[in-house]
């Protein structure tokens, strides 16, 4: 996170924030919570209500393992890359103790007969790429930071990847498998054995190790293999007896392997979403459950077998009943390689649109940050495997209203062949959601490089207009019905447009929706909408133009354009002349719809730069210097739900709008301004002190909604509660009556739960104080009884 | 979890007419029933009373048919020579004739024998007509005279010499007792008035006039000849209203739909067509398979009668309601008795809460089969006889799904020589078919690719195949004539259009040109295989 004065840039985007290095490990508790690495924190879940209940942050590197403790299961362990252990009370959120290390932790494992000791995979200190496992004795101590300090090596070149080593039978060894090679070490007898697989077998199978996991209560290991195999290795104490059975469903390598804690069940994943379950000793009985959305990545079971959950490649955990039904997802921003289609803001609900999963868009929202749902566009069974080119979606556009969507998919299998469809969505207001309006297949003859909506409000039809490699631009409008009723209005071409054969880039409408300006390379032509005539052409050589963009509000008149010799030109369109020029490397220039300003991403020496100017002005209102690394692909103006009313004059262009932006390493960023950061803070301050209060049955009950509360409840609350001696009628008289003049128990009983009753008139607040109101009365009464 | 999503099956754009509501109407009708005249249908005229008779003029007889009778009910044979224009008067009790040997006859339908012969004209009388008050007859003829008749006395009221050629058409007024209109192949009309000695209006078609028709509300007039169709107003004093070209033959005869919003006009070059008479717009064309030369409706359009010159009369009956319904019943399964008929007469009580059955979505077998990936089968099952046949884009879809899934060659190997016949005799049969023409050129050619080393071992799979080879031959010999065209066609839009609007119809010429391409580019990639 980068500082800058009171304005700073944070991530967004759900769960696994870093999705780049995903190291995301769910862990069970008691069937309740569920415990997950992401990004710099770890997350706690609740698996029946999939709400997020606390986030443990106190690492400053990723977090690489989640484990629990075995001595006490309200406690689990986190280690992180940034050289430190710590031990968390996670039904609380409370750090107990933090164990530095001293070098970056790749994963964490204990067992129940190994006490006072943690084994972790560290690398080893001289070759950053060779990892070796480490077990640490917890020195016993009451400090909250302690150093670690005694380490003894158990195994040198292990895996860094957490599921390639696991605990046997009752922590009598421990097996770690690499390349070719599965080490078995007993601890026992204090050595090791290796076992060795050959490179390729017959059959062209890739005998590679990716994943194990030890039978809880038998001496077995289960290994999954880069063919897909698994196999099941006995006997494993003796150098040369050892056997192993192959079985074998997956098509791909199996990338996670999972016992029950029974042992009666193996559980195995892998790229083709499909989590198997196999019978121990059973082998040709399996259950599957298919088609979980996108590539497993780890597999965890809580302690009572009751739930599985699955982590997958897409920001996704599912849990899943042991009966093989999911019964929860837990959804992030759907991350993919690249975000193909533009950042889009849905006019209607004003959520992120994006990329989703393959073939899908995704509506984000972005006040709740959450996953709202995913648009199928592409309609087609989604085959989960390597090398297979599928459909994508690469255009999106959407009417100024929301009224229409426009998606380009495009699948491209050799390169001659390249199939194009254009969809056309209807906004359908019984169903909240879009409707497949009209198909256009091949609608160019190349790629399409940019699409638009006429966003003028006050047209009757709405034009849609796409570029394309073909050389041409077409203009699409919605055709009226045919005459039978069968058939509703359709969309069809209106206009094809060329200039000198050269080829088209970027296309943009003024905001009014009366002028077209498509650039064609060094050329930028001006269109009338109206008419498709010509009306004039501007161009600064050299160099083609990559971005386009009309100013909005009072700066109308302007277009502005980028070419790719680092030039950014501001032309007048009443003189059509050039207004000025500036020479920066401008990667993405996009405009505000909500103000006159506009954002420039510059890219130099691996950093991007953020400018924030207005067109009619020389002076840029905003700069922002190395913003993340990394080219900023894709950014959004996305307006806001309640204006802020900030005077200071670097942070008023976020008062309508908030900038966000996506990296070359998929990373959702965006700006925050100091008031409102701080807002943020103080709200879950509180939060955190009125849960630790007090844990009563009465406040598992009502505690729930006063997180839902929100802020306000929470920071009323502290004024509220340093007046609880006052209150209503019933209650002080209960409580300054001496007890011998009372009436009977039951007597009172009636009347002072009357009293508590939250009127249905009653604003929550006020429920919330008498709530508190009856914490103090019910121990004075009960002291009052005994 | 998601559940699977069947393959998707693309709905082409329909190819030729629109289905509208006027071909919707137009085609609820049987298939024609076919009678052999002795000679050329010149007229057809229907009683106006019902049952609704026919006479037929063909030849030297006139055939009187009933509605639904395949054999003429009864049949007036006494003309020396050809019978022309057999009509019935308003009453449908008598039938007048005009004929080759200028004699004009007058029957009584229940008779045999002419009841009156109006003597007078020189050469063939062509047109015979009851005027409205049912006591007079209005004949034209070669002569160029047109006349009028009393029928009590058989003697000649009035002779009118206007017209300069042979008159071949005309019609009474069913309003008026003293107009009639004839049209003559002097290219003229004319409205002629009883109570005047001569015509009061003409009006030049400008060809030969072959037919003539009133509207009902008699305010127009439409008249055929040549190859146009014309609308006169007869309320401004004949101006033309609208000139419609639409057949490119001679067209003979005129009719109107029994509501008179359609018009329909017959022509020599076998169509008959249906007009809207708001836009005059052609909404229905039915084909013959001769020149027509006559052309009637029954009342409220429930048969349409075309006489023709091969000698054929085509009568075609409307489908009755319950007919053109039962089609579809015959198509809809009968609902089981355990889904639907079971506790339908349960009465749901106040408190009673409804638990939605989940519904339970059908697989098509080839979507079962894809579903477990078992891709041969599945195309075995995507090309199952009914598939094959009656919806080709059905396996197509199937066949382009499997190559989406990188699997169409394991789906394509591995047949024996029936199935692999059955295969090529699809694939011949659809590939010239510009919609799936991407979908099975490549197919084509992992066939080839497969099943190369096993060709010449069977004479079924070879013949297909030079079949193919043939076809493609054809195929591409066509592209090239289409591009050809284009071609000068690219010359001729160049020259004609100016200067100044270049841009335009440069856009809809590249269009055009990228069409031709993009199917012509896929074909000779086979070829070189």
């Amino acid at each position: 996170m980068v500082e800058h004065g009171d304005i700073r840039v944070v991530h967004r985007g759900g769960i696994a924030r870093y999705c780049r290095f995903l190291c995301e490990r769910g862990i069970f508790c008691c069937c309740r919570f569920l415990l997950c690495g992401s990004g710099y924190e770890v997350k706690v879940f609740s698996t029946s209500t999939e709400e997020c209940i606390h986030d443990l942050r106190a690492h400053t590197d990723l977090v690489t393992g989640v484990l629990l403790r075995p001595s006490n299961h309200l406690q689990a362990y986190s280690c992180s890359t940034d050289g430190t252990v710590r031990l968390w009370d996670y039904t609380d959120g409370i750090l107990i103790k933090t164990y530095v290390i001293g070098y970056p932790i790749y994963s964490i494992y204990t067992s129940a007969n190994h006490s006072g000791v943690l084994f972790v995979v560290t690398p080893t200190s001289d070759k950053r790429s060779e990892f070796q496992l480490v077990a640490v004795h917890l020195p016993q101590s009451g400090d909250q930071l302690v150093e670690a300090r005694e380490f003894s090596a158990v195994l040198s070149d292990v895996s860094s990847n957490p599921a390639a080593t696991s605990f046997g039978r009752g922590g009598e060894y421990i097996a770690s498998a690499k390349g070719l090679q599965l080490e078995v070490y007993f601890f026992k007898k204090q050595k090791p054995y290796r076992f060795f697989l050959k490179e390729d077998n017959k059959k062209g199978g890739k005998n590679t190790f990716t994943c194990l996991a030890c039978h809880p209560k038998d001496d077995c290991i289960a290994t999954g293999h880069e063919d897909g195999k698994i196999r099941l290795w006995r006997n494993f104490n003796h150098k040369k007896e050892y056997t192993y059975t192959t079985l074998h469903w997956h098509h791909s390598a199996v990338s996670s392997l999972c016992f029950t804690p029974e042992g009666t069940n193996l559980l195995s994943g892998g790229i083709e979403s499909v989590l198997v379950q196999w019978r121990y000793n059973q082998e040709s009985q399996r259950d599957f459950l298919p088609r979980l959305g996108a590539a497993i990545t780890h597999i965890a079971v809580s302690p009572d077998g009751a739930l599985f959950c699955t982590s997958h490649s897409d920001n996704k955990i599912t849990i899943i009943r042991s009966s093989i039904q999911v019964s929860a997802v837990i959804q992030g921003l759907v991350k993919g390689d690249s975000v193909r289609t533009d950042l889009m803001v849905d006019p209607r609900s004003k959520a992120l649109v994006l990329n989703g999963k393959p073939g899908h868009l995704q509506f984000y929202s972005l006040q709740r940050d959450k996953l709202l749902y995913n648009l199928d566009i592409v309609q087609q069974e989604y085959i989960h495997q390597s090398g297979l080119e599928q459909f994508e979606v690469v255009k999106a556009a959407f009417d100024a209203y929301g009224n229409w969507l426009a998606t380009v998919e495009e699948r491209k299998q050799k390169p001659t062949e390249l199939e194009l469809n254009l969809k056309l969505w209807a906004f359908d207001e019984q169903t909240q959601s879009f409707m497949l309006n009209t198909t256009i297949s091949a609608p160019h003859e190349a790629r399409i490089t940019a699409m638009c909506f006429c966003h003028s409000t006050d047209s009757q039809t709405t034009v849609l207009v796409s570029v394309s490699k073909d050389g041409h631009f077409k203009a699409w409008q919605l055709a009226p019905a045919t005459h039978t009723e069968d058939e509703g209005p359709s969309w069809s071409c209106d206009f094809v447009g060329a200039y000198h054969s050269l080829v088209p880039e970027c296309c943009c409408f003024s905001a009014d929706g009366s002028l077209l300006a498509v650039s064609f390379q060094e050329v930028v032509t001006v269109w009338s909408p109206a008419s498709w005539e010509l009306l004039t052409t501007l161009s600064q050589p050299p160099g083609a133009i990559r971005n386009l963009c009309f100013g909005q509000l009072t700066c109308s008149k302007y277009l502005l354009g980028t070419t790719d010799k680092n030039l950014l030109c501001c032309w007048n369109l009443l003189t059509c002349s050039l207004e000025w020029s500036t020479s920066m490397d401008v990667s993405l220039l996009l405009s505000d719809p909500f103000s006159e300003n506009m954002a420039a991403f510059c890219c130099q020496a691996g950093c991007t730069d953020l400018f924030v100017f207005k067109p009619s002005e020389p002076r840029p209102l905003f700069s922002h210097k190395a913003v993340c690394l990394g080219k900023v692909t894709r950014a959004v103006f996305a307006p806001r739900e309640k204006m802020l009313e900030s005077c200071e004059e670097t942070s008023q262009w976020l008062n309508h709008s908030q900038l966000y932006f996506v990296t070359q390493y998929m990373d959702l960023l965006t700006f925050t301004t100091k008031a409102e950061e701080d807002r943020l803070m103080a709200s879950s301050k509180q939060l955190v002190i009125s849960d630790s209060v007090a844990m009563t049955p009465f406040s598992v009950l009502l505690g729930k909604r006063s997180q839902q509360e929100g802020q306000e409840a929470a920071s009323s609350l502290l004024a509220e509660r340093t007046q609880l001696p006052q209150g209503s009628a019933a209650v002080r008289e209960l409580l300054q009556t001496p007890a011998h003049v009372l009436p009977s128990t039951s007597f009172l009983c009636s009347m002072f739960v009357e009293s508590l009753l939250i009127s249905v008139t009653d604003n929550r607040k006020k429920g919330r104080t008498i709530y508190n109101y009856f914490i103090v009365a019910q121990q004075h009464f009960m002291s009052k009884i005994e | 979890m998601a559940s699977f999503k069947p393959t998707k099956i693309p709905i082409y754009p329909k190819l030729g007419e629109k289905v509208t509501q006027d071909t919707v109407y137009w085609k609820n009708y049987k298939a024609p029933v076919q009678i052999k005249e002795f000679g050329a249908v010149t007229n057809i005229h229907f009683s106006p009373v019902a049952p609704h008779n026919y006479a037929v003029t063909a030849f030297t007889r006139i055939h009187i048919y009933g509605p639904f009778s395949q054999e003429p009910v009864k049949s007036f044979t006494r003309f020396k020579d050809t019978a022309y224009c057999g009509r019935y008067r308003s009453d449908g009790q008598l039938l007048v004739a005009g004929c080759e040997d200028s004699v004009v006859r007058l029957f009584d339908v229940s008779g045999k024998v002419a009841l009156r012969m109006f003597k007078g004209h020189t050469k063939a009388v062509h047109v015979t007509d009851f005027t409205s008050e049912r006591y007079h007859i209005f004949t034209g003829s070669d002569d160029y005279t047109c006349r009028l008749w009393d029928i009590p006395n058989a003697t000649e009221l009035n002779t009118y010499q206007e017209h300069t050629d042979y008159i071949r058409c005309g019609v009474t007024s069913k309003l008026n007792r003293d107009l009639f209109i004839t049209g003559s192949y002097d290219h003229t009309l004319k409205l002629f008035d009883a109570r005047v000695d001569k015509s009061v209006i003409t009006m030049d078609h400008g060809q030969p006039v072959e037919s003539v028709l009133l509207y009902p509300s008699e305010g127009l007039v439409v008249s055929a000849g040549g190859r146009y169709v014309k609308v006169w107003d007869l309320l401004k004093g004949g101006q033309p209203l609208v000139s419609l070209k639409n057949h490119h033959k001679t067209v003979t005869s005129l009719c109107l739909s029994s509501n008179g919003q359609r018009l329909l006009s017959a022509s020599l070059d076998r169509h008959v067509k249906v007009y809207n008479t708001t836009n005059f717009r052609v909404v229905h064309n039915f084909d013959y398979a001769a020149s027509v030369l006559s052309l009637a409706l029954a009342p409220d359009d429930e048969s349409i009668i075309v006489g023709m010159t091969n000698g054929v009369l085509s009568i075609k009956h409307r489908k009755s309601p319950e007919e053109s319904k039962e089609v579809s019943h015959q198509q809809r399964r009968r609902p089981s008795y355990r889904v639907f008929v079971k506790g339908k007469n349960y009465m749901p009580k106040q408190d009673d809460y409804l638990v939605s059955k989940p519904v339970r979505e059908y697989l098509t077998k080839y979507d079962k089969h894809l579903k477990k990936f078992n891709i041969s089968k599945a195309l075995d099952s995507a090309l199952q006889a009914g598939n094959r046949q009656r919806k080709p884009e059905v396996t197509v879809a199937v066949i382009k799904e499997l190559d989406r899934r990188g699997t169409l060659k394991n789906a394509l190997a591995g047949r024996d020589e029936k199935a692999l016949s059955e295969l090529l005799h699809f694939i011949t049969k659809n590939m010239v078919d510009f919609r799936f023409a991407p979908v099975l050129v490549p197919a084509a050619n992992m066939i080839l690719d497969i099943y190369r080393s096993v060709i010449g071992q069977s004479p079924v799979v070879d013949r297909q195949l030079l079949y193919l080879q043939d076809l493609l031959q054809k195929e591409i010999n066509y592209q090239q004539e289409l591009l050809d065209v284009l071609g000068m066609l690219d010359t001729l839009f160049a020259s004609s259009v100016p200067r100044k609007e270049l841009l335009c119809s440069s856009s809809s010429r590249t269009n055009g040109l990228a069409q031709g391409e993009t199917a012509s580019t896929a074909r000779p990639e086979l070829q070189a295989t």
